[in-house]
């Protein structure tokens, strides 16, 4: 295929395989953000003092370049994937968490009153009532975090090919061959298309009260949440 | 005037908003557009400043088609009041009262200058000028909508259900606050509401919708009242629609009972003599004015030992439905009538209203103008 | 040696304070591509998201655009840009501003979509131009929120601005990528700490831009 598809051996990887381990350490980072951002979330909803200083670190851990982040902790994790899916994970946290946050609050006051009046515990009302509600704002947060991680993944490739489809580029610079570059972006920017509609899929799946056509302005409208999320600063969640 | 010449709005998916409307909308009162949710009222108040362009249909201010002129020149010259006030949070209260004197292209001075005296016309405490929305509550904000709204003196008002969202108490002071407006700057309204009471309240004509968009009813609220011109408009006027019917009966010529009102230092045992069934008398003090209800036979003298009268209702001032009130919360059955200066008239009960309001039908029958009926009871209300 | 005692001993050295690879020269670098990098994404996300969350329409194509332009991987656009432009400003300038316009766009969009519907009908009510309406009530009422898409996208590209470095140009991502290929970790700290330095400083700003932007009768509304 004139050369697009035409991986040089030192990367020891197919094609295929390249896209397995960039999936692995885009998408493990943020399942691990997200199974953190879960309970972080609740704590921050509950004592609402401890959200400030939670926004403010992850807002400084989120300026930090990730390339930094990697070389920091070859010392501790060597030339791994662990040492690029540790910041990855970090900065999933900066939009989840928040959303997380968001999507607590918004459900509604008599929802929740409803469901104490009901006799329902602290734990179950979180689990059945307060998480299904929060969903889409979760989701949303999702989105943001997993295109975020598929880009940052090929950042890795500086460190020492830990870069899934991120090796093509550096590859591409070594033996002068921009069609490997072309190779590299088209496909991550699939991936990130693709898994973003499984996710929008995924949503509706998990959400079916939501109604699909108004879902379309509500799903912008969560994104926001998770765009602005991202920066948020402590006296913005005060 | 404003007139609603054979309008309709219809909706590219085939709703009908309103279909073939026609209103005439007379200077210097208030009309109230009412009825249940899809009547298309608010639509009809819309397409007044063209918020809304009407499908067919003209309307006209003062002869002139709306459509010739720039909409938003028309605009200006229509105070438009909406739910919940629809404040600009970012501005103090008195830019937001100075917005169309601003649109105008008054200097900001006098805008200001404006904007304060009309806070003083709405009954704002002039403290809350340079306060942002958030700091009011709602009834506050609302007096703030109607200001902006009056700003730059325009003849036409139009009201898009403006109080709502307020509780009862303060809708109840805000009714009031418009009428005495009204009374002092004679404006051409038009008022929207879902609220048949705050129809009846308020308006001096009233135009009940049906869903569809089709006129059912254009009449003064006493006319709307005693005679509901279809099984439609009589079921949105509730079940109590003949009491409410008397809101518009003056008690001026209620016959009232002297004879059973004496005041402190009567003769007690001898007007127990004169009556041997015992019923109770009204005890007034030295100026005449109330103090409650006796058994002349029994009573030793003690004011303490008096049964309470309750609320008393003014003659003249109030309708025959707050005379039946009091007579039937009074503990005697007899209603407590007072002049405006408290002093008691005399005591009237239920069987005397019921008369009254038969006297009151007759004369009616005989064709008195009702219009002035209506205006001279709704300060009573 | 931990991190702390690598950031010590980078900013104490003194070679560091001067010269054409001194801090303040690469701070100032840095500083000059963010700002021109958020000028530009400011200049196409802003009036598009203001004319489409003024009118609501086109919300799901900028949704589909901004997916996109979130899915395009700022780092392989770089050496994308750089293996067929060359060395210069603009090809570390587009990714940075694909990178920056989504916050922009989206964020602003839903601003002013979201904006309370009754002052707005008031004041067309009341006769105001369309432009008025948006810019004398939909904006101020808007402009928290529209702030805190553009503090969002600074941040992402004062972060990524480092990745200038790669392709021979200058900004404290400097530090960083000579730290990394020279295995001075002193470097890589000091970078990383001057990033975040400059982060907080835009926090900072953003702040007191909305101090005295925002009026003070706006009440920040609860993003959800």
């Amino acid at each position: 295929m004139n050369g697009f598809f035409d991986i040089p051996s030192d990367l020891q990887h197919s094609y295929g395989g390249l896209i397995a381990i960039h999936l692995q350490e885009a998408l493990v980072p943020v399942l691990v953000g997200l199974l953190l951002a879960l309970p972080i979330g609740l704590l921050c909803v509950h004592y609402d003092w401890i959200y400030g200083p939670v926004l403010w670190t992850s807002t400084v851990l989120y300026a930090i370049p990730s390339i930094a982040f990697f070389v920091v902790l070859i010392d501790y994790t060597g030339l791994s994937q662990l040492t690029v899916m540790i910041p990855l994970c970090l900065y999933s946290l900066v939009v989840l968490v928040p959303a997380v946050v968001d999507g607590i609050r918004s459900v509604p006051e008599e929802t929740n009153a409803a469901a104490s009046a009901m006799g329902i515990g602290l734990a179950r009302r979180y689990l059945q009532v307060q998480l299904p509600i929060a969903v889409p704002a979760i989701m949303a947060g999702l989105r943001v975090a997993v295109a975020s991680s598929i880009s940052l993944v090929s950042v890795g490739a500086l460190i020492g090919n830990q870069g899934g489809l991120g090796n093509l580029l550096t590859t591409a610079q070594l033996y002068g061959r921009p069609r490997l570059a072309v190779t590299s972006v088209v496909t991550t920017a699939a991936l990130a298309i693709v898994i973003d509609a499984l996710l929008v899929l995924l949503r509706r799946v998990l959400t079916p009260w939501e109604p699909p056509s108004g879902g379309a302005a509500g799903r912008s409208g969560a994104a926001t949440t998770a765009e602005d999320a991202a920066t948020r600063t402590p006296e913005g969640a005060s | 005037m404003i007139a609603i010449e054979d309008v309709s709005k219809r909706y590219a998916d085939g709703t009908v908003a309103v279909d073939r409307l026609s209103l005439q909308i007379p200077n210097h009162s208030i009309t109230v557009l009412v009825g249940p949710s899809g009547c298309g009222k608010t639509t009809t108040l819309r397409m007044i400043n063209r918020m809304v362009e009407p499908s067919g249909g003209t309307i006209r201010v003062d002869g002139e088609d709306i459509r010739s002129r720039p909409v938003n020149a028309l605009r200006r010259s229509m105070g438009y009041v909406i739910q919940n006030a629809g404040l600009f949070q970012h501005r103090t209260i008195l830019d937001n009262i100075a917005t169309v004197p601003r649109l105008l292209g008054w200097s900001k001075q006098r805008a200001r200058e404006r904007a304060a005296e009309l806070m003083e016309r709405v009954g704002l405490d002039p403290a809350m000028a340079r306060r942002y929305p958030y700091q009011l509550s709602g009834g506050q904000q609302q007096r703030v909508g109607v200001a902006r709204a009056l700003a730059a003196d325009p003849p036409i008002l139009l009201m898009d259900e403006p109080f709502s969202a307020v509780d009862p108490v303060v809708r109840r002071g805000l009714q009031e606050e418009l009428l005495r407006i009204q009374g002092e700057l004679g404006k051409a309204i038009v008022f929207v509401t879902h609220d048949m009471d705050e129809a009846i309240t308020i308006g001096d004509r009233i135009a009940v919708l049906r869903t569809g968009g089709k006129l059912a009813q254009f009449a003064t609220p006493d006319e709307i009242l005693s005679s509901p011109a279809d099984p439609f408009v009589e079921q949105f006027l509730g079940a109590d629609r003949g009491i409410r019917g008397l809101s518009f009966l003056s008690t001026r010529d209620l016959e009232l009972d002297r004879s059973r009102v004496f005041p402190v230092g009567s003769d007690w045992r001898e007007i127990a003599g004169r009556d041997p069934e015992g019923t109770p008398v009204l005890v007034t003090d030295a100026d005449g004015k109330p103090l409650g209800w006796a058994d002349p036979g029994a009573w030793d003298g003690d004011l303490a030992d008096l049964e309470p009268y309750g609320p008393s209702f003014e003659v003249g001032r109030d309708s025959l439905r707050v005379a039946l009130d009091r007579a039937v919360l009074s503990p005697t059955g007899l209603a407590v009538a007072v002049d405006a200066s408290g002093q008691v008239l005399g005591v009237a009960g239920q069987e005397t209203v019921a008369a009254a309001i038969r006297v009151a039908r007759q004369r009616r029958a005989a064709d008195t103008p009702q219009e002035t009926a209506s205006a001279s009871a709704k300060a009573g209300r | 040696m931990n991190v702390l005692d690598f950031m010590q001993s980078f900013f104490s050295d003194g070679s560091q304070w001067h010269g054409y690879d001194g801090i303040p020269q690469r701070v100032w670098e840095h500083v000059q591509y963010t700002a021109g990098a958020l000028a530009i994404a400011a200049a196409i996300g802003l009036p598009i998201g203001l004319v489409t969350g003024h009118t609501g329409r086109g919300g799901n194509t900028l949704a589909f655009l901004a997916t996109g332009a979130r899915a395009l991987p700022t780092f392989g656009l770089l050496v994308l840009m750089f293996v067929w432009l060359g060395l210069g400003i603009v090809p570390v300038m587009i990714p940075l501003v694909v990178l920056a316009i989504p916050p922009v766009l989206i964020t602003t969009y839903e601003a002013i979509r979201t904006v309370d519907p009754a002052p707005v009908d008031a004041a067309r009510g009341m006769g105001m131009p369309e432009a008025q309406v948006l810019f004398q009530v939909e904006v101020p009422a808007a402009l928290p929120l529209i702030l805190s898409g553009l503090r969002s996208a600074t941040i992402q590209i004062v972060s990524t601005a480092t990745i200038a470095a790669y392709v021979s140009l200058g900004g404290v991502g400097r530090y960083i990528l000579d730290g990394l290929y020279q295995h001075n970790y002193e470097k890589v700290a000091g970078g990383a700490a001057l990033t975040a330095l400059l982060a907080l400083l835009v926090l900072v700003l953003f702040w007191a831009v909305g101090k005295v932007a925002v009026s003070p009768g706006v009440r920040t509304r609860r993003a959800a």
